[in-house]
């Protein structure tokens, strides 16, 4: 009876069309969130065998395997493909795709056909940034970040790559734009504002920094390319630009995109943590409000990127201040999560090591951010191995791992198939391990002042390289023991109830895998969506 | 200790460091031992059935003042050591520092040019900072001070020394190939030596006063060629006029003397013949930067021979 659920689910019943043609062709919210997972990981293994070769490079100090061109190409590779092809679109467009629709009582998202759309902007982006590294005079070698002039002057092909992050952009609107107006006017019938589940609250404010910061980064990537085609003086002083112009510019989008990768992540802790605690929520309003803070003043931060970069005193000092005080609310929520634990009856099980590890690494990842937020501290430390720590602390450390906890939460539900226990824990404890070994070492080089993107270093930072290589390899194997799980599992796991952890938002109330139209009846909602008893 | 302590600025820099970190291993500490006491206080083993709590809004507002006023320390902190950065000393001694892809150069006020910043012990310095080409950042983390260095927009950074030696300078800011090896180093000496070396001159060699010489060094063209005969990205301009050199044109092998129209192509057209053993791809063409009279300028520095 039971594996009718998985025969009778949108994994197997789609369009008119059967096969991969039918996935291609499919406005399903829940197969787009799938075949945005199913890109990312491929995007995520090459990005992080990227990130591996500089780690061997960088193993001794002086060449040893690539030269310096390519290993300045093979960092700015890996940012662009990190960056803009796994950690913005991620959370959001996987299991944002997946569940919000379901979470909030919705048969799919608002704009199905635009869903479907934005996943191909995805694609064909993602196939320029790719192409960019193999056409025209050479990989792009500006790091991510494209700073002017030297983007503007480089012989490499960093208009493709330019481009490639311009089109993501609006893969990026689209989809923010039609979560907006999915939350707006899908919820069931009885689910007010603040009868909502965290998840969905938190792609609310994403979506938001989605539409409104992106087409400021759109908008100066395609300056760039005036600039390089048509010699227009935006950023070259030779032509007579403004270097810092740029710097702002891009900042204005590229820090709230932060919030776009950590938001989300905060959102499918504030879901794990009630579920494994068997517990209300600690402070849902106080979670809202701070996700909803740290949308809206997160767009007045950027300048803490360009403490060195020869703004006036006062913006430096205002900068510092505001920076501050957005991490108040961050701290806000660590605090509520604890607070949710406390007389829960706690399951230990895969999600939950994970969001443990998850907490672990962005308290590190928050309270390193504020050295970087003091204004003394910050001169000394910016543009060292401390900020690359710091970000991936982060990025990885948070993002990442809420990514994988997400996984494993919500993996019964989406295969109606169960993973192996065992194997998923020792990936995690694999994983945390190796990524601390990773990281954890850099702070300390760059505290002794290891600058960033340095393809040659003393020998005084050799020990700190070597750490990070060998915790590379560790992350490495856990990261392979984890993918091995979940495909086999996804195809010949134990067949899993709907409801295996006892949940209690509405994804739970339904058969794993959901049917195609998730609900036979839209349930009408009464209370909060934690409500244990 | 981790880090080297050679200026004014340590001090106050260290200080907001150990305030802010303490505060946060305090809260790393605390809040992860918490987490591992529910856990395993409330594990479901010992604990079957979660307790629900009411909301405490006192709770909410405790744990939202009070980060609030730590992290007003802490920008404090930050605030009180980093403003003093902004302000030199009028009496500073004034030196300006040129980055360019991928070498520093110190200028003092006589004329005096070193590759080395050389400074007195204990006596305020203002760098003037000033860029040829791309962003670039002068770092001396012994110094914990950092500032960006753009063209078009001369900045400043100062500092005292507070102890003799030799400390690392870095480029913090990534411009390109040899980033990483766009070092140098701050030595300090005493005011007696230092006096005595800033009033050597060395007088340049008349091959240096060319203009051809001027043009290839605001170009940055000896970041990546060099002028003592070492290999960089680029084949050395020592001996280079008449050298004969196997070049790659379409792949293809092929002798080559070096002479003035060869010089020209390699400035318009860098992958049209490149010298075997060296990469394509790496040097752009200038066709819209130098002008013909440069190019022959920068020919007839070629054509001097070396002074012995």
């Amino acid at each position: 009876m039971e594996i009718s659920a998985i025969e009778n689910s949108y994994l197997k019943h789609g369009t008119k069309y059967k096969g991969i043609l039918g996935w291609l062709t499919s406005t399903d919210h829940k197969r787009i969130g799938l075949m945005y997972m199913y890109a990312i990981m491929i995007f995520f293994l090459v990005g992080g065998l990227l990130g591996g070769l500089m780690r061997l490079e960088l193993f001794r100090p002086g060449q040893d395997y690539i030269t310096a061109q390519t290993y300045n190409a093979v960092f700015t590779v890996h940012g662009v493909i990190m960056i803009f092809l796994v950690v913005i679109p991620g959370l959001a467009a996987v299991f944002g795709n997946i569940l919000m629709p379901i979470m909030i009582g919705a048969r799919d998202v608002a704009f199905p056909k635009l869903n479907l759309f934005s996943f191909y902007i995805y694609i064909f982006g993602a196939i320029l940034a790719i192409s960019s590294q193999f056409l025209g005079k050479g990989a792009p070698d500006t790091g991510w970040t494209f700073y002017a002039p030297y983007s503007t002057d480089t012989n490499t092909n960093v208009v493709a790559a330019v481009l490639a992050a311009f089109v993501l952009g609006f893969s990026s609107i689209l989809t923010g734009l039609n979560f907006i107006v999915t939350i707006h006017r899908m919820r069931a019938p009885g689910m007010t504002w603040f009868k909502m589940p965290l998840f969905p609250w938190s792609l609310y404010a994403t979506a938001w920094i989605q539409l409104l910061a992106t087409p400021i980064v759109g908008i100066t990537l395609l300056m760039i390319i005036a600039e390089r085609w048509f010699k227009i003086g935006f950023f070259d002083p030779n032509l007579g630009g403004d270097p810092i112009l740029f710097q702002h510019l891009f900042w204005i989008y590229s820090h709230p995109a932060v919030y776009i990768m950590i938001l989300p992540a905060m959102g499918v802790i504030t879901e794990i943590i009630p579920t494994f605690s068997q517990k209300r929520v600690f402070g849902y309003k106080a979670i809202v409000f701070s996700s909803v803070a740290i949308a809206a003043v997160g767009y007045l931060v950027w300048g803490h990127h360009m403490y060195t970069a020869g703004m006036s005193v006062t913006a430096r000092w205002f900068f510092s201040l505001l920076t501050f005080i957005v991490a108040v609310p961050s701290a806000i929520k660590v605090f509520n999560w604890i607070s949710t634990m406390y007389k829960g009856s706690i399951n230990l099980q895969p999600p939950f090591f994970f969001t443990m590890a998850f907490i672990f690494n962005f308290m590190i990842g928050g309270l390193t951010g504020l050295v970087l937020g003091s204004l003394a501290t910050d001169i000394h430390v910016h543009d060292t191995a401390f900020v690359v720590a710091h970000f991936h602390y982060i990025i990885f450390g948070g993002m990442g791992f809420a990514f994988l906890a997400a996984i494993h939460y919500w993996f019964p539900k989406i295969y109606g198939r169960m993973y192996n226990n065992k194997l998923a824990n020792t990936s995690c404890a694999l994983i945390f391990g190796g990524f601390t070994l990773l990281y954890f070492p850099q702070f300390i080089i760059g505290l002794q002042g290891m600058p960033r993107r340095y393809f040659d270093y003393l020998p005084k930072y050799e020990w700190g390289q070597v750490f990070s290589f060998f915790g590379a390899i560790v992350l490495g194997i856990g990261i392979l023991i984890m993918l091995i799980n979940l495909f086999k599992s996804a195809r010949k796991g134990k067949i899993a109830s709907s409801n295996p952890w006892g949940g209690k938002t509405l994804e739970w109330t339904i058969a794993s895998p959901p049917t195609v139209e998730n609900f036979e009846e839209i349930p009408i909602i009464t209370e909060g969506p934690y409500e244990y008893k | 200790m981790l880090l080297q302590v050679a200026s004014n600025f340590v001090e106050g820099v260290d200080k907001a460091f150990f305030v802010i970190m303490g505060i946060g291993v305090f809260f790393l500490v605390g809040l992860t031992t918490l987490m591992l006491v529910f856990v395993f206080k409330y594990n479901k083993k010992k604990h079957p059935v979660a307790l629900q709590i009411k909301e405490k809004t006192y709770l909410e507002v405790i744990w939202t003042v009070i980060p609030l006023i730590i992290v007003g320390f802490m920008f404090y902190y930050g605030y009180v050591a980093f403003m003093p950065m902004r302000e030199a000393p009028k009496d500073a001694l004034q030196i300006t520092a040129v980055g360019k892809m991928w070498e520093w150069n110190f200028i003092y006020a006589n004329g005096k040019e070193s590759k080395k910043l050389v400074v007195p012990f204990n006596k305020a310095v203002n760098l003037k900072l000033v860029s040829l080409d791309v962003v670039h950042s002068l770092y001396i983390p012994a110094y914990r001070i950092k500032e960006d260095v753009v063209k078009g927009e001369p900045d400043f950074m100062w500092f005292i020394p507070s102890q003799k030696g030799r400390f690392d300078i870095f480029c913090a800011e990534y411009c390109g190939l040899r980033h990483s090896y766009m070092s140098s180093e701050v030595e300090v000496i005493d005011e007696a030596k230092f006096n005595l070396w800033l009033s050597i001159i060395e007088k340049k060699s008349n091959k240096e006063e060319f203009p051809g010489f001027l043009v290839l060094k605001n170009n940055a063209c000896t970041g990546c060629h060099s002028l003592d005969g070492s290999r960089l990205v680029g084949p050395s301009f020592k001996g280079l006029y008449g050298r004969d050199e196997v070049v790659l044109t379409n792949d293809a092998e092929r002798n080559q003397k070096v002479d003035d129209a060869y010089i020209k192509n390699s400035i318009l057209n860098p992958d049209a013949d490149v010298v075997k053993g060296f990469n394509k791809g790496l040097m752009k063409s200038y066709q819209t930067v130098l002008k013909e009279e440069e190019i022959q300028q920068i020919i007839e520095y070629f054509k001097t021979p070396d002074e012995k």
